[in-house]
């Protein structure tokens, strides 16, 4: 990314206007979201309720994106097949009636097998379309859809045998269309531990302080950076205490404290590879290709690593999607995944070729706001819900296309310059 | 006898054969079956028809350079935006049809333009980008089909705001083609006007590619650094070609919409552009070349493969929908080969 660089520092004087371009689909979104609220007349309590919810459910899924961008494959559009993975450990553990935490532990376990071999497949495919890997894992997700309702639709009750009234469809072959999981994994990961918001944020700020301060305790110096960081978590505690204190309705609003962490363990590990040697192989073949190969880098077998990691992870984020929502739609849960995941992505202002935590979780935040209030705001504004309902649809497949389309219109500005140069 | 079947299948590669001889197997087993054979006949000479113009919008998109054109819903709106204003105007048939085609054309040009000054902006990725503005389209239309300020009462729901989901033609136009001039062959029905349609269609896309601006944009398709060097306007010569492939999937929305029997809003038309890439890589076009026999032979397979699978399977396995499953895993399997030749290629 050095000429990037240096078209930057060539450009200082209009260094906000850079700013602004670079952001202008989070802010725009920043805006649409402060009109949805408002217009939906939706109280706050019900918003920040739905939208733990919703966190907590999705954002695991799109945290599994970022390392093949980071391995500069793009945006996996393939995370589908990761996703049938998971459902299809899920159906077999729904099928042995394992139920609960440990129904959830050996369906997690069993996705991962499936998804690196999925993984490694889509891995081998993507590099022989390099160049085009994008559209190639979206229509690699069609096609295995495909594939998928093959086995469920006519390999189970034929070539597979499977004698289960509460699966099976009426005629022995086949996998119903629902599955209820309430009596499997429903809530296995959300229920172990539930507290309240206000409570949860005073302990991670305060856990925050802590590591703030250690990290400043051990290079015997606390910068100007740390100080603004501890004086906003303490503001944050006495805000959050006062709340507490004033507000009482905000102890009904409950965060699933083990799903976070999970959340956070992935986010833990993505920062983690990256300070590895594989992860400075991934960056190292994100940047350049060919750079990578001469300087030693196999670079095909890490672009098929990058796409394993994501397939498994993608597989675990459709679990824990799916123990939130209790019902398991068989031919259609995971059809939206991918385009959902990616939409939330590239709102939190990801491109492309560049996406961080930070952009996964507020991409997240914002995306899902605007699910929540969009029909309510959608009737009260233009008096049809349906109007909020398709507008959302256009707005994810709008702002997909929107960001490719500047990542790829940036590009060519970028190689115009260099030739300039 | 060995060597001339390898020099054939050489030359439709390995893909094609597959099918071909997919097909062929259909076909026996459908004779053994006791399917009524003349019936798949006439319903893979229909719907050769019907999609064949949607098809052949993939031609100039490729030709011109912008690869498989995935942005094809943009003319099917247009289409779509004709058809009803024509159902609006209280026409029927032939000049309710003709209407329709001449009233969608110029609105095909004008979004046509604007999605060719697009796909100009991002070059290289324009498979992608179109995939998206396709199905932005479509999702905007949503809004749209919600809003219109239609009245006729064919096209709007009795109760409620909207337009229908999908509007019956049977008053209007529907299968004036397919009826025009149609006769038997034995028990085969032959839709001779909407073949007739179909090859006229062609023939004026043949005509247009061997005219001085066909050969610019085949030229900038070709070899875009050479074209610059022999002084053609490139961008120019894409948009030409963009507007070429919307203003095809305008027409042929509507022709397919006669044959059918309705119009379909909504989500509907979204994942069509998918079916009209993978027939023309069937018929042999790759991203960066198709000809119109390709457009023919590949719409001819993809349609007969459907319409031939679908009692077959049914008659084997008489539970789902296993032609469904089927053409999921062969219509995107065939994308997916193509998508792999792309870089083979460079």
């Amino acid at each position: 990314m050095n000429e990037e660089n240096t078209i930057k520092n060539k450009r200082k004087p209009i260094n906000l206007k850079e700013l602004l371009f670079d952001n202008i689909v989070t802010i725009m979104f920043v805006i649409l979201c402060l009109i949805g609220v408002k217009y939906s007349g939706q109280p706050m309590i019900f918003i920040v309720n739905e939208l733990i919810a919703r966190i907590s459910r999705n954002s695991f899924l799109v945290l599994s994106l970022i390392i093949p961008v980071l391995a500069g494959m793009g945006l996996n559009f393939g995370i589908v097949i990761g996703a049938m993975a998971g459902q299809i450990a899920l159906i077999a553990v729904t099928h042995w009636k394992i139920a609960g935490i440990q129904g959830f532990i050996l369906s997690a376990l069993l996705t991962v097998p499936i998804a690196v071999l999925f993984g490694y497949l889509t891995g081998k495919l993507l590099n022989k379309t390099k160049g085009q890997e994008m559209i190639a894992s979206m229509i690699l997700g069609f096609f295995a859809n495909g594939l998928y309702q093959l086995l469920f639709l006519f390999l189970i009750g034929t070539l597979i045998p499977m004698n289960n009234p509460v699966l099976v469809l009426s005629g022995g072959v086949g996998i119903k269309n629902t599955i209820d999981l309430s009596g499997g994994i429903k809530y296995a990961l959300d229920n172990i531990v539930k507290f309240p918001i206000l409570d949860v944020i005073v302990v991670a700020s305060i856990i925050s302080i802590i590591y703030i301060l250690f990290k400043g305790l051990k290079n015997k110096k606390l910068t100007k950076k740390h100080i603004i960081n501890l004086s906003i978590f303490l503001i944050v505690v006495i805000a959050s205490i006062l709340l507490n204190q004033i507000q009482p309705i905000f102890k009904m609003i409950k965060v699933p404290v083990v799903t976070i962490l999970v959340v956070t363990l992935l986010c833990i590990f993505n920062v983690f590879i990256m300070k590895t040697k594989l992860g400075q192989d991934f960056k190292a073949v994100g940047q350049d290709n060919h750079v990578a190969k001469v300087s030693g880098i196999a670079v095909d077998k890490i672009r098929i690593i990058s796409i394993i990691i994501s397939t498994v992870f993608a597989g675990w984020g459709q679990l824990i999607f799916l123990q939130n929502l209790g019902t398991l739609n068989t031919y259609g849960s995971h059809e939206q995944v991918g385009m959902f995941a990616i939409a939330a992505l590239l709102i939190g202002g990801a491109s492309v070729s560049r996406a961080t935590i930070s952009q996964a979780i507020i991409g997240t935040i914002l995306f899902h706001t605007l699910f929540i209030v969009s029909p309510q705001a959608g009737k009260n504004l233009l008096g049809s819900a349906q109007i909020g309902e398709y507008f959302r649809v256009f707005v994810a497949y709008g702002v997909i296309g929107l960001s490719l389309g500047l990542h790829a219109w940036k590009k060519q500005i970028q190689a115009k310059n260099k030739l300039k140069v | 006898m060995v060597e001339t079947m390898r020099d054939v299948t050489k030359k439709l590669g390995f893909a094609r054969t597959t099918i071909i001889a997919f097909l062929i197997i259909l076909c026996v087993m459908a004779v053994f079956l006791k399917i009524p054979i003349y019936m798949l006949l006439s319903d893979t000479l229909v719907r050769t028809g019907m999609n064949g113009i949607l098809v052949l919008a993939m031609v100039p998109g490729i030709l011109c350079g912008i690869g498989l054109n995935f942005g094809i819903p943009l003319g099917i709106v247009c289409g779509l935006l004709g058809g009803l204003i024509s159902i609006e105007m209280n026409l029927r048939g032939f000049s309710a049809f003709f209407i329709a085609v001449i009233i969608s054309i110029p609105i095909a040009a004008v979004v046509g333009y604007f999605y060719g000054v697009l796909l100009n902006k991002v070059k290289g990725s324009e498979m992608m980008v179109s995939t998206y503005v396709g199905f932005s389209a479509i999702s905007l239309m949503c809004i749209g089909w919600l809003i219109l300020p239609f009245s006729s009462s064919e096209i709007k729901w009795p109760i409620g705001d909207g337009l229908r989901t999908t509007i019956s033609l049977s008053s209007r136009f529907d299968k004036i083609l397919n009826n025009f001039l149609s006769f038997h062959i034995g028990k085969v029905n032959i839709p001779t006007g909407l073949l007739i349609f179909f090859i006229i269609s062609c023939l004026l896309v043949y005509l247009f590619l061997n005219s001085k601006a066909g050969i610019t944009m085949k030229a900038v398709g070709d070899n875009p650094k050479f074209a610059i060097a022999s002084g053609i306007d490139v961008d120019k010569s894409r948009i030409i070609g963009t507007m070429l492939s919307t203003i095809l999937g305008a027409v042929g929305i509507i022709t397919y919409a006669q044959s059918y029997g309705f119009f379909q809003l909504y989500q509907a038309p979204m994942m069509m552009g998918f079916a009209a890439v993978a027939a023309i890589l069937i018929g042999g076009a790759s991203a960066q070349n198709a000809k119109i026999s390709h457009v023919i032979l590949g719409t001819f397979l993809f349609q007969g493969l459907l319409t031939i699978a679908l009692p077959v399977a049914n008659k084997i396995i008489t539970q789902g929908n296993l032609s469904e499953v089927a053409r999921v895993v062969v219509q995107y399997g065939i994308i997916l080969y193509a998508l792999t030749k792309v870089e083979g290629g460079k």
